[in-house]
Parts: C-alpha cells; sequence; structure tokens
C-alpha cells in the first residue's frame, strides 16, 4: 500500500520535473545568462584595477562548463528534486489520508500540495528570497543557508501545528471557523520567526532590478508547477486507484466523482 | 446530533501508522537527495571538491536554495 503510493509519487515527481526543467530552461536560464555576464563584468573590472595596482588575480578554474552547467546540470537537480519531492509527498499523503480531514484521496493531496507550496517554498521565499548567481558573498553562504533552511522549518512545523488545531477544533467550531483559526495560526507564527530572524540583504547596487525581478518569477513559476502537478496527479490517480480496489467509498456514487 | 454533512465512510480508512513506519527510511533518502541538490559543497561538504555544486549549480540558483 505505501509501497505502492510511493512509487506513484516519485513517477509522478518525475513527470513534474520535466515540466518544470523545461520551463526553466526556457524562462530561468536566460536570468541565470544575464547574472553571470553582470557577474563576468564585476570580475573583469576587478582583475584590471587590482592588475593596475601590480596584483594578478588567477581566474577561478571552472570545473563544469556553463553549457553542461545550464542543460544536463540543470536536468539533474530539477530531476532529482522533483522525484524526491514526489516521494516525500506520498509519505505525507499516506500519514494525512483519512487522519487530516474527511475529505477523499483526491482533494486531501490537493490540499497538502498547496499547504506544502506555501511552507516549502512560499513562506521562506517571502523572508530569504531566491537569488540569481553572483548576488550572494561567497563568506556568508555557511549562515544563508542556516537561516534559509531555519526559516523553512519553523515554517512547516507551524503549518503541522496549523492541520493538528484545524482538526481539533473543527468538531467544535465547525470546518470553516476551524479552517481560518488554522490559517491564522500558520500566519501570525511564520509572521513571528520572519521578525526574529536577521534579514540578508546582498544584493549589489547597480545589479539589474528587472534581472532580479524576473528570476524570483520564474523560481516561483517553477515551485508552482511541481507542487500543481504532485497534487492534482498524484491526486487523480490514486483516487482512481482507491475507488478501484474498494478503499474508498465516497457517499455519492462514484459515477459523480469520478467519471 | 451531528452537524458533519460527509459521514465517516466517505472517508478513506487511515493506513495504519505501523504500516508507514518502515518507509521513513525512504522518506529519509528523498531529503538526502534534496540536500545533495540544495547544499551539497556550500556550506556543508559530505564528498570533497566543488563537483557536485558545480553539476547542480543552477538548479540550486533557481530552486530558491542560497548559493552564490
Ligand atoms: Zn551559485
Amino acid at each position: 500500500m505505501v509501497r505502492s503510493l510511493l512509487i506513484r509519487g516519485m513517477l509522478v515527481g518525475f513527470v513534474a520535473g520535466l515540466l518544470v526543467f523545461g520551463f526553466a530552461k526556457v524562462f530561468g536560464e536566460p536570468q541565470v545568462d544575464h547574472a553571470i555576464a553582470f557577474e563576468t563584468a564585476m570580475d573583469d573590472a576587478k582583475m584590471k584595477a587590482d592588475a593596475a595596482k601590480g596584483i594578478h588575480d588567477m581566474p577561478e578554474p571552472e570545473l563544469v562548463s556553463r553549457p553542461m552547467q545550464a542543460s544536463f546540470g540543470l536536468l539533474t537537480g530539477v530531476m532529482v528534486y522533483s522525484t524526491a519531492f514526489g516521494g516525500l509527498f506520498a509519505l505525507v499523503f499516506a500519514f494525512a489520508n483519512g487522519r487530516a480531514t474527511n475529505l477523499g484521496p483526491r482533494a486531501v493531496s490537493a490540499l497538502l500540495a498547496l499547504t506544502g507550496f506555501i511552507a516549502f517554498y512560499m513562506v521562506p521565499n517571502l523572508k530569504y528570497p531566491a537569488n540569481p548567481p553572483s548576488v550572494g558573498h561567497p563568506d556568508s553562504i555557511t549562515i544563508r543557508t542556516e537561516l534559509y533552511f531555519a526559516m523553512m522549518a519553523l515554517s512547516i512545523a507551524a503549518m503541522a501545528v496549523a492541520a493538528v488545531l484545524r482538526k481539533r477544533l473543527a468538531p467544535k467550531l465547525g470546518a470553516w471557523e476551524a479552517a481560518l483559526i488554522g490559517a491564522a495560526f500558520y500566519v501570525i507564527a511564520v509572521l513571528v520567526v520572519a521578525a526574529i530572524l536577521p534579514p540578508i540583504n546582498e544584493v549589489p547596487s547597480d545589479f539589474p532590478a528587472v534581472v532580479l525581478w524576473h528570476f524570483r518569477i520564474d523560481s516561483l513559476t517553477m515551485q508552482a508547477i511541481m507542487w500543481a502537478v504532485l497534487g492534482l496527479g498524484f491526486g487523480a490517480l490514486t483516487e482512481r486507484s482507491f475507488l478501484a480496489k474498494g478503499l474508498y467509498h465516497p457517499r455519492l456514487t462514484p459515477k459523480l466523482v469520478w467519471r | 446530533m451531528s452537524d458533519r454533512i460527509i459521514g465517516p465512510d466517505s472517508v478513506s480508512a487511515p493506513i495504519p501508522v505501523r504500516e508507514i513506519l518502515p518507509w521513513i527510511i525512504f522518506g529519509l533518502v528523498m531529503m538526502l537527495a534534496i540536500y545533495f541538490v540544495g547544499a551539497e559543497e556550500g556550506a556543508t561538504s559530505i564528498i570533497k571538491g566543488m563537483y557536485v555544486h558545480e553539476w547542480v549549480h543552477d538548479s540550486r540558483h533557481l530552486l530558491g536554495f542560497p548559493c552564490h
């Protein structure tokens, strides 16, 4: 049971990854190239200034060529990420389905993807937005990574508490009110966390604002594609399978629920 | 009296936790895979060198992880 869910999750994640890669290749990569052109211009200017002072910087050795990074490198990263998230999604679904709400598998899957998108990506990125190459200082990578993962972990924890809260309150207050209280708890919790964690602002003052904007919108769209495909694709396949195996008995006839 | 519109019979039965637990190991493998895409050879390093970082570099930036 869990095994088949896990395999399905990874397969749907794999398909999502292909779509995310297609989008990233067409829309994201040009922005990465713009940012790298900016970085190269900065490096060249610095090298010239240093050479004038008699210091000769060595250019960094290139381990992986740009064309490789932008094609097979990007493909590897996106596919591993999406497939792994598909697997994780399936495991969380295995636990949440029949527990978190009394909705059917398709709706549980869609809600799980929506809350996953918010908790794993959207909220951590509102605090610490995605940056193209040349925006961060190499020296601050440790603290930037720690803060980003801390924000993500606390956001996920707050979302889990909100889900428990909603479920506990629903019998007393009703489904709508309980959902609002759960959502309010999540929003307040992440606002407090975001206010406490220190800000990071390392965008060079002359970095093109339009490139930064496009890069961040492309990053957001990639995540939206992945989570939408996971939530809707996994949900549709799982509901059909559960109905066929008699694991899910909607009060409406299956004909109305699943044509 | 119950104000529930959707009765319990509309729910698919939860999978017992003891049935899910052994699969958590796969969840950890997934997280390790995400770590390799998102953070390996940046803030921390399991494998020596910069090859993994350089190979997944563009996806790391575009997926929202801190890089350079
Ligand atoms: Zn980088």
